[in-house]
């Protein structure tokens, strides 16, 4: 995934001069990941910006260089040190176009790893995609493979209004995949039918779908992959559901409040009456983010979502 | 081997020695010579040298008694100048206005300017069309210099963002609430200007309580680093709500704090306002002429409260404010203009009036519009309506 979310950059890089990246690292390392490889050698020193270390300014002056007409993607260098950009994100970029009445608009992408499983140290794997959600005005974009991280962050980057790209650690180099070179976009705010199924509707985003796709062997289950979780493609979702009557939600952030959570309510309340069982979460627990000789624990499992999964089919 | 080093290493072997042996054998006064001979010798092979020494400029062209340097005074036609007394007078008009506007409940919470006319219209002058604005929330006199409708500004104060919009050909952001939120925002425009090779500097708005904000800090540090086109214009109007000055830092100046991040920072006589434009001329200048950032910390004076919703006599003085007020901008320039011939009764009737008419025409157009549209949330919330906005707008 890692050369496909580079290749996204350089091709769009190269399709447009407007499109430029600023983040810690992102330059001479090319990345901690090594995701902007070789972008500064190929674009220099203007289109590819070693800022200083210091997150809100990395999102604000991409704020500044949107609204100026450039098409900024923003890294930070992790999710779990996105917390003092997240003024800048939430009273700014999420409110730009409405405040000023469309005068002024904000087509930033901010690209940052996030989830655990790689043994990073603390703060480094957290999976807090939800408080984005919960900011109108952001779409919320998590790939699941390297065929469509590239197609997401293209259009990502296409996109008239900020977009907050999550890409998970642990698939960076997890999976192999034919991504095709040039141009071809996956659309926001339209889910993924990964397989289909007649008994119950798995939905999970980011690395969680590779762990779904293991448990639900043995089950005629569908499933899907929601791509982008803001704008949420309710249609996907509830077609899927009034058809199973079952649903089983994974992610891998803590459960109160995650998006699992807005999902299940949602559900609820529109196709309640479709319902065979309660629509059952599949969380990491309400704690802190343990170090790493604990994160298997922390992190939803295959038997996990196995047991969820035979559990509404009980009803 | 230099002579230096030499005698360097045998000073450093001789006092390890007699540290590591004889030391601890010797007491009291002894013990206490050994040290200070050691210390002398190490001070006299690595002494302390001043690597970076730094001053601090102030600004001052016009006085309370409307004199001024001729040496620094900007050249400005009559005119100008005249525009200068005109703009600020119709800025005070227009705040006084708005301050009667809320005690009747015609308009929410406002923000005063009065004693700051001169920091922003004197900086407001000094910029191009072409150049890109970031105010904070007390820049009224800045949005009315660079011909922001007024009606708009009542209108967003009001409570209605459509007041927000500015027009397409002019550079200027919607006011920032979140204090110093908005500096990312300067730099970000400034570097995207550098990009692409405009000529266009970025003038940002503050005032003292913003250089607390880390993104004051971060905005600032990034400016200096890339040597980006900006202005940092803080009115420093000695008080941040209840909060004074000395409380915001123990610097003795702000305009020294551009100082570590590698630019030049200037503290201007904030309520002089030749002093006020020719420093933020000649920053913009240099910013477009490639010479990197300025801060200029303008030296004001809050005299209203906060906000309509404060009351600035439970925490300052009356003589602070009284004392303030015998420098006011407006009066000195007067003075010089009296002076020069440039003001008479009768001219400051007139231009009374005419800031008075079209005060009230702004309050007519501001409460002559039409409560916004309830679609207007959705419709601008993302380019397009998604999914479940399009329910919303159903279901409201």
């Amino acid at each position: 995934m890692v050369q496909a979310i580079n290749l996204a950059l350089r091709e769009e890089m190269q399709r447009d001069k407007d499109v430029l990246i600023l983040g810690e690292d992102v330059g001479r390392d090319g990345g901690v990941f090594r995701v902007t490889e070789g972008l500064l050698e190929q674009f220099g020193q203007e289109r590819v910006v070693d800022t200083p270390l210091a997150e809100s300014v990395i999102v604000g002056a991409a704020i500044g260089m949107a609204s100026y007409g450039l098409r900024p993607v923003a890294e930070i260098q992790f999710l779990g040190f996105i917390y003092p950009a997240m003024d800048q994100i939430s009273n700014h970029s999420s409110r730009l176009r409405s405040r000023s009445r469309g005068r002024y608009s904000c087509p930033l992408v901010i690209r940052a790893p996030y989830g655990a499983g790689i043994k990073a140290p603390e703060h480094h794997s957290e999976s807090c995609e939800a408080l984005f959600c919960h900011m109108p005005g952001i779409k919320v974009v998590m790939p699941s493979s390297p065929y469509y991280a590239k197609g997401l962050l293209i259009s990502s980057i296409r996109d008239p209004d900020p977009v907050v790209f999550l890409e998970s650690t642990r698939l960076y180099r997890l999976i192999k995949e034919e991504v095709p070179e040039g141009e071809y976009t996956v659309p926001l705010e339209k889910a993924r039918l990964v397989q289909e199924g007649k008994d119950v509707t798995v939905i999970s985003w980011g690395f969680m779908l590779h762990r779904v796709l293991q448990a639900v062997e043995g089950f005629d289950a569908e499933v899907i992959d929601l791509m982008t979780l803001n704008p949420l493609d309710e249609e996907t979702i509830y077609g899927s559901v009034k058809k199973t009557g079952r649903v089983v939600i994974v992610n891998e952030a803590p459960r109160t409040g995650s998006f699992g959570s807005e999902l299940s309510a949602s559900i609820a309340e529109d196709v309640m009456l479709f319902l065979k069982s309660p629509v059952m979460r599949v969380s990491a627990y309400d704690t802190v983010l343990p170090l790493p000789r604990l994160e298997d624990h922390y992190m939803p499992s295959v038997e996990k979502i196995r047991k969820a999964i035979a559990d509404v089919m009980k009803y | 081997m230099t002579a230096n080093m030499k005698m360097f290493s045998s000073s450093l072997l001789r006092h390890l020695l007699i540290i590591a042996e004889d030391f601890y054998s010797f007491s009291g006064e002894k013990r206490k010579q050994l040290t200070d001979e050691y210390l002398h010798d190490m001070l006299l092979l690595m002494p302390e040298k001043i690597i970076e020494s730094f001053s601090v400029k102030r600004l001052d062209i016009l006085d309370e008694q409307g004199e001024v340097d001729t040496s620094l005074m900007p050249s400005l036609t009559d005119d100008q100048i005249k525009r200068m007394y005109e703009v600020m007078l119709l800025a005070r008009t227009f705040d006084q206005r708005a301050l009667s506007l809320q005690r009747e409940g015609r308009i929410g919470t406002y923000a005063s300017i009065l004693g700051q006319e001169a920091s922003q219209i004197g900086s407001a002058l000094a910029l191009e069309k072409t150049d890109w604005v970031f105010p904070s929330f007390r820049e009224n006199g800045v949005y009315i210099t660079l011909g922001h409708p007024p009606h708009m500004i009542l209108q967003y104060w009001s409570g209605d963002e459509r007041g927000l919009r500015t027009t397409e050909d002019k550079n200027i952001f919607p006011v920032c609430i979140p204090v110093a939120s908005h500096l990312p925002h300067a730099v970000g425009a400034a570097m995207a200007a550098k990009y692409r090779k405009d000529r266009t500097a970025v003038a940002a708005y503050f005032g003292d309580g913003g250089t607390s904000k880390g993104d004051f800090h971060e905005a600032l540090n990034f400016a200096g680093v890339f040597r980006l086109p900006v202005v940092f214009i803080c009115q420093n109007n000695q008080w941040a709500i209840s909060v004074p000055r000395e409380k915001q830092t123990s610097s003795k100046t702000i305009a020294q704090k551009a100082i570590a991040y590698g630019f030049q920072g200037i503290q201007v006589d904030g309520n002089d306002i030749f002093a006020v434009y020719r420093a933020t001329k000649e920053a913009l200048d240099r910013a477009k002429g490639g010479e990197g950032p300025t801060l200029i910390e303008c030296f004001t004076y809050r005299v209203s409260d906060h906000t309509t919703a404060d009351d600035a006599s439970r925490y300052r003085k009356k003589e602070e404010v009284e004392a303030w007020k015998a420098k006011d901008p407006l009066l000195r320039l007067r003075l010089y203009m009296e002076k020069k011939g440039l003001w008479t009764a009768e001219y400051q009737k007139e231009v009374e009036l005419r800031a008075r008419a079209e005060v009230d025409e702004a309050e007519k157009k501001a409460e002559s519009i039409a409560p916004p549209d309830p679609r207007d949330m959705f419709t601008y919330t993302y380019a397009a309506l998604t999914q479940r906005l399009l329910r919303e707008i159903k279901d409201f």
